[in-house]
């Protein structure tokens, strides 16, 4: 597959607002009973938005065709499952901009090509009420700036050096890179006692 | 350089720098089940790729099997296509499979550990966030999504970024009525559930050396809900007598060599650590989770926090979790009625814990609101409890007596909360909807606490259950 570099996100922008957002809310464990990720989208924050009713970001439409989403810290915590990150993604997600994530979540949604960038938490909850006043303030997520700018607000983002690199130059898909150098895989495999036999 | 057993078993495994800075680490064994790998298979062949070490994959079924009726076909037609899924990938990709009717089958962080698979110095890998509970036998284990999981199965590697080690240390006598339960949830209310982001915990000091086997793993098992990747003890001579005679590790002469590298393997004396906490564990109580996520926990003799007298900064949060829970500000835990009892899960359900829950309900009756029922973590638990006439005690006392699986840890399959039902639960994740209703509600505590809270109805105090009243 050809890498894809990704540098910027623009578009509009859907604030979730609160910590420790776990897994488990982002796609409850009955929508993992399945053998792929199709449709998973349609069920993201579902038992959130049920409790919720009309006051939750996602059933407002005018936050419709939102690209970046708007959190707080410990997004993504608790279970593993990607089925959370690829949820998001097919939403039509393309980044997420908060406080700070679990560090799994982060991981898969790397893998997906999705950056997760952080900010101070009074910067998150500017951009968030920005984004609460008016659904179609327009947001660009720079990564080569290393911004993020709500119309004429503009703040820092953080994001570790390896993810961004990857981000910039393609290199985020880990499949390919990690098959480049076969050989050494093998050396460290036979190096090691409990695979060569405790000779 | 004096290391850590984290440096050490990293070094032995790093492949190479990759460009971006992270490490290539080979992965020495990789687990996996019928939730997180069959996207990954996929995505594996849409690629063209093949599994490269199939010898080092090993698969379980455990989140989404029925624990009462068995017999394939399942009557759950998703939980059958999804087993018959890893089935078939197994098959095609030669990877060894644990089933149903193999005896060895169970919940991937329970089957590992009891076959001897998992062992001291390898680098372990699963799409589950609980394989930090391999960390218990000096193994560096942390969960991964699924295209990690791809990626493994492509490559028996994967990109890391370097972890920090925050060595805990828990020293003093835990009371009686005090387990290895209690003081994880105690080191997670302390540090907070974010607070091990960017480290391992590396777990010490002389209550930890006591621990048995089924103890550490508890208590790595639940690394993950304070925020660390992973989580680990140094494998002693505890750990080598758990392993000797194990199905899947070596055996005769070779496992005195194993056994000589193991020792090896612990963090050396002087080794630096990024951080260190020390615990006194003498000062620990029965713990119970009240709130929506494992940091919320109280001893079972405390009262709930009250939102007004706490900073402003922390107040939102603990006003959330007392609404959703149907709890007063400033109420005692103890006397919070419960509807369901669970003894299960990958936290607390070996044997050892099947034994404390049975201590507990022994010639006593679940209390008549209640609906209790025990999941062991594997057949070989199972079995294991069967020789020794746990069932009879459990059934006698009114609890279900169930197959092995995942179960209500997280209600992928028919074991579920119902409505506003309030758990008792010795699993690890008080999530709102995590037992599968999305508004039931999960208190988390050790095995004998749920046995006691069964029993009577209601949270109580495990040290005085019992002792006339
Ligand atoms: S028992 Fe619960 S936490 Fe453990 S692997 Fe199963 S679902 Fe995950």
């Amino acid at each position: 597959m050809a890498p894809e570099r990704i540098t910027s996100v623009s578009g509009t922008a859907l604030p979730i607002r609160g910590n420790n957002v776990d897994t488990d809310r982002i796609i409850p464990a009955r929508f993992l009973r399945s053998v792929s990720f199709e449709g998973l989208e349609r069920h993201l924050f579902e038992d959130d938005r049920a409790q919720a009713g009309d006051s939750h970001p996602l059933s407002n439409p005018s936050y419709q065709g939102a690209t970046l989403l708007l959190v707080n810290a410990n997004f993504g915590c608790g279970s593993s499952r990607e089925h959370a990150p690829q949820a998001i993604r097919r939403h039509g997600i393309r980044a997420v901009v908060g406080e700070s994530f679990s560090e799994i979540f982060f991981g898969n949604a790397v893998a997906l090509g999705m950056p997760c960038v952080t900010v101070s938490s009074e910067a998150a909850s500017q951009l968030q009420a920005a984004a609460e006043e008016n659904p179609r303030t327009p947001f660009l997520l720079d990564l080569e700036g290393m911004l993020v700018s709500a119309g004429p607000l503009s703040v820092p983002v953080q994001l570790p050096t390896a993810a961004r690199e990857g981000f910039l130059d393609g290199s985020w898909d880990a499949t390919g890179l990690l098959l480049e150098r076969y050989d050494e895989v093998r050396e460290v495999a036979k190096r090691l006692p409990y695979i060569s036999g405790w000779r | 350089m004096p290391s850590t057993l984290l440096q050490k078993v990293w070094e032995a495994h790093a492949v190479r720098k990759l460009p971006n800075g992270q490490t290539q680490l080979f992965v020495g064994l990789h687990l996996i089940h019928e939730v997180t790998s069959p996207q990954a298979f996929d995505m594996l062949r849409a690629r063209g790729g093949r599994v490269m070490f199939p010898h080092r994959t090993i698969a379980t079924v455990d989140h989404i099997v029925p624990t009462k009726d068995q017999r394939r076909p399942f009557l759950d037609v998703m939980a059958e296509d999804m087993l018959s899924a890893l089935e078939r990938n197994c098959r095609e990709a030669g990877i060894r499979m644990l089933d149903l009717s193999s005896g060895l089958q169970g919940i991937v962080h329970v089957v590992g550990p009891e076959l001897g698979l998992t062992q001291p110095g390898m680098t372990i890998a699963c799409g589950d966030s609980h394989t930090s509970t391999h960390g218990a036998f000096g193994a560096v284990a942390f969960g991964i999504g699924t295209s990690q999981v791809r990626d493994v199965l492509a490559s028996q590697c994967l990109a890391m970024e370097p972890l920090k080690v925050r060595r805990i240390i828990v020293n003093g006598r835990l009371p009686d009525g005090v387990y290895a339960k209690d003081v994880i949830l105690q080191i997670i209310r302390r540090l907070g559930v974010n607070g091990g982001v960017g480290y391992a915990y590396e777990y010490g000091g002389d209550a930890i050396a006591r621990m048995s086997m089924d103890e550490r793993m508890t208590i790595c098992n639940m690394s993950i809900e304070g925020g660390a990747r992973a989580g680990y003890v140094c494998p002693d001579e505890t750990t080598i007598a758990y392993l000797r005679g194990r199905r899947f590790a070596p055996a005769g002469d070779e496992f005195d060599r194993a056994a000589a590298w193991w020792r090896t393997l612990a963090s050396d004396r002087c080794a630096s650590f990024d951080d260190e906490v020390e615990i006194d564990g003498g000062s620990i109580r029965p713990t119970v989770t009240w709130g929506i996520n494992p940091g919320q926990s109280v001893y079972v003799d405390e009262r709930l926090p009250k939102p007004a007298a706490l900073p402003s900064s922390d107040r939102a949060a603990v006003e959330e979790a007392l609404a959703f829970m149907g709890l007063d500000a400033g109420q005692p835990i103890a006397g919070t009625r419960i509807d369901v009892a669970f003894v299960g899960s990958c936290t607390n359900a070996r044997l050892s814990d099947l034994r404390e829950a049975a201590r507990i309900v022994r010639g006593r009756h679940v209390a008549p609101t209640v609906k209790a029922l025990v999941v062991p973590g594997s057949q070989a638990v199972r079995a294991a409890a069967e020789l020794e006439g746990l069932h009879q005690v459990f059934l006698a006392a009114g609890f279900e007596w169930r197959g092995a699986g995942c179960s209500m840890c997280l209600a992928m399959n028919q074991d579920r909360l119902e409505g506003r039902e309030v758990c008792a639960s010795s699993s690890n994740r008080n999530f709102k909807g995590r037992q599968g209703s999305p508004v039931g509600r999960t208190l988390l505590m050790s095995p004998a606490m749920v046995a006691a809270a069964a029993v009577a109805g209601e949270i109580v105090d495990v040290r005085t259950f019992g002792r006339g009243a």
